[in-house]
């Protein structure tokens, strides 16, 4: 028994209990909320333009639409899973949307077809992975294939454009002064997922799966529903965010969201949800979000082309990791 | 074990046959030897990064900056030879750069422990910004290569292109590296059971210190066939590769969870993705199908591994779980 347990440590158990405050100062939120501060401040000491409200507004579009993924993917990796084929249902779900633009539907419509598009893709991925019992990560860079392929089918090298000007409320209007209806969206997003991660006793169930399945499942969790459930958010979220980005772009090619998995994925991983399941936060995330945003609109300013913006992205997202991890290694 | 394996690698040969005789029926000259030589060909990079990724994967690790090491070597090799550096430095340079790349995901695998997912999603921008930083986004065309560096994968040698016969010899490697050395041996026993692996004196990370030192290695070598080959260069070749490769290491049978796999079920895997590539234009299906087509061969694919795959322990919790299943559907 000793032998094993020198490999197949456990969770360390404190020998007392640290008061409250200090665990929020040390937490990872803390140290991410001082990074956002930082960056905040130097952007605003290296560009003039940055510390006016319509261009702090126009820069939330960046982040809005990855963002409402990034809360659905954050319960989806908490409970050991993840989702790659987002960008993809962002694709299949705006091609649908543009069929049915295309043969005359109203605006009414389009949006419940998307948002019916992100749904059917969803419980697809969810029959496969807690259906069928296969691995997420291979089902869903199957599906990731299959959906932009069926757009590619639909669509060739061609586009759909022409969108009703009401559609391109979701993704350009206001709903007050600057706050635009992907701002507002987000922040609504960020309270629904925090709540139901945190307060509700379904999100305690997400923690349970990600720690240990197989004890949730003989506790009387029924894991396999609430996978099903958790890739039916997940594709939920991409419909809406399919909606906003076309109503946004105006547009439909099948290319559309090219790359957002990683960068949706990026952003669960630096808001501090842990890859292999188990712990994180929305909060994390939102703060995640919000870092992202502000170095990309940053450098932006500073005219940096968007590919250095993304070696930058990934600098953080593996520092942000390695950091602690060296820091914890010096000190033993 | 060995039965299963093996009937699963006849299940995938059966489908390429199968394939090859749709294709056949509709175009017969698509199984002329002459073509196939071609498809063969055009599947070697495939191949080789194929067998790479399976390395990799078969330690529990996955590598999505394989593409991208590909197209950042390809670059530098084009760069060297534009600055009029010889073929055999140029080969032993991405070799090398394709070695450190790898290296640098293994390290962070191995000495800092951070989940391999995480590393080579991010390693994946950064080496492909790189390029960008190198060349601020202008591309090396096909008259700024010199004819040897052009000509030296084309060049005909007893038949074949060296493209191909590079992939042969390095498929030759894999066989007896995976199957008669203790490192081929350690990267099953790794995946298969990590713990088990420590007890008979193993060490984990190290062993996947080497996978990614050896999938970085044949995507540095692949960089400069690529480049050479296609006589172009640019930020975004080759972008989304990585995919395909671990779809044709699925499809090849190699378990994502790690500690299962075969020489012969990737480089398979990866000709049924070749082979489907080079038949769509020919059958007269759009090539914008080849996307969902790959797509749905991974899904079959993945449902068939985990068939026969299924752990044999934990039986009752198995029962359970599917027994729940079918009442709430």
């Amino acid at each position: 028994m000793t032998a094993t347990s020198t490999s197949i440590r456990g969770r360390e158990i404190p020998d007392r209990l640290v008061p409250g405050w200090k665990r929020a100062l040390k937490s990872w939120e803390t140290l991410l909320f001082v990074v956002a501060v930082a960056i905040f401040i130097a952007n605003s000491l290296a560009s003039p333009y940055f510390l006016d409200p319509w261009n702090l507004s126009d820069a939330s579009f960046n982040f809005t639409e990855k963002a409402i993924i990034a809360f659905a993917m954050a319960m989806l990796i908490i409970a050991g899973e993840i989702d790659l084929s987002v960008a993809a249902i962002i694709a299949l779900a705006s091609t649908a949307m543009g069929m049915a633009m295309t043969a005359g539907a109203p605006v009414p419509v389009l949006v419940l077809i998307g948002l019916a598009t992100g749904l059917i893709c969803g419980a697809f991925n969810g029959f496969l992975v807690a259906g069928l019992g296969l691995p997420s990560i291979v089902v869903t860079i199957g599906t990731m294939s299959l959906f932009r392929g069926l757009a590619y089918i639909v669509l060739g090298d061609g586009a759909f454009t022409g969108y009703p000007d009401a559609f391109g409320w979701f993704g350009q209007g206001y709903v007050w002064w600057v706050f635009s209806f992907e701002l507002v969206l987000f922040v609504v997003m960020a309270i629904v997922f925090g709540i139901l991660l945190h307060a509700t006793d379904f999100g305690r169930r997400v923690y349970v799966i990600g720690n240990n399945a197989t004890a949730a499942r003989f506790s009387g969790v029924r894991v396999d529903r609430i996978r099903f459930i958790l890739f039916l958010l997940t594709g939920l979220m991409s419909g809406i965010a399919a909606i906003c980005l076309t109503s946004r772009l105006g547009s439909t090619r099948p290319s559309i969201a090219t790359g957002f998995e990683l960068e949706v994925v990026t952003m669960v991983v630096l808001g501090g949800v842990n890859i292999l399941g188990g712990s994180g936060s929305i909060p994390g995330v939102v703060i995640a979000a919000l870092v992202m945003g502000l170095v990309t609109f940053g450098l932006g300013l500073l005219n940096v082309p968007g590919i250095v913006m993304s070696i930058i992205i990934g600098a953080l997202l593996i520092s942000v990791i390695a950091l602690p991890r060296l820091w914890k290694m010096a000190r033993t | 074990m060995r039965g299963i394996l093996k009937s699963r690698e006849a299940i995938l040969a059966l489908a390429i046959l199968v394939l090859l005789a749709l294709v056949a029926m509709r175009f017969p000259a698509f199984i002329l030897p002459g073509n196939l030589v071609n498809v063969l060909t055009d599947t070697s990079p495939l191949i080789i990064l194929a067998l790479g990724q399976m390395v990799v994967i078969l330690t529990k690790c996955i590598d999505l900056s394989i593409a991208a090491n590909l197209a950042l070597c390809g670059m530098v090799a084009g760069l060297l030879n534009m600055a009029g550096v010889p073929i055999v430095v140029i080969l032993l340079a991405v070799i090398v750069l394709g070695a450190l790349l790898g290296a640098f995901n293994g390290l962070l695998v191995w000495k800092l422990g951070i989940p391999s997912i995480v590393v080579t999603l991010g390693t994946m921008t950064i080496y492909r910004g790189i390029i960008f930083v190198l060349t601020a986004g202008k591309w090396i065309n096909a008259h700024q290569m010199s004819p040897e560096f052009k000509d030296f994968p084309r060049a005909i040698l007893l038949g074949l292109p060296v493209m191909t016969w590079i992939m042969i010899a390095i498929v030759l490697v894999f066989t007896v590296l995976i199957y008669r050395t203790p490192l081929g041996r350690a990267f099953f026993a790794v995946g298969g059971n990590p713990h088990a692996a420590v007890y008979t004196g193993i060490s984990v990370g190290r062993t996947q210190f080497a996978a990614f030192v050896i999938a970085g290695t044949l995507a540095g070598l692949t960089g400069y066939l690529w480049v050479a080959r296609y006589a172009v260069a640019y930020v975004d070749i080759a972008g989304g590769f990585e995919l395909d490769v671990v779809a044709a290491c699925v499809i090849g049978g190699v378990a994502i969870a790690g500690g299962a796999g075969s020489v012969a079920g990737a480089v398979m895997g990866a000709l049924f993705l070749g082979i489907v590539k080079n038949a769509l234009p020919v059958v007269g299906i759009s090539p914008f199908a080849q996307m969902a087509i790959s797509g749905i061969a991974i899904l079959v694919a993945i449902a068939f591994n985990a068939r026969s795959s299924r752990p044999k322990g934990r039986i009752i919790l198995k029962q359970a779980e599917h027994r729940v299943v079918e009442g709430s559907a």
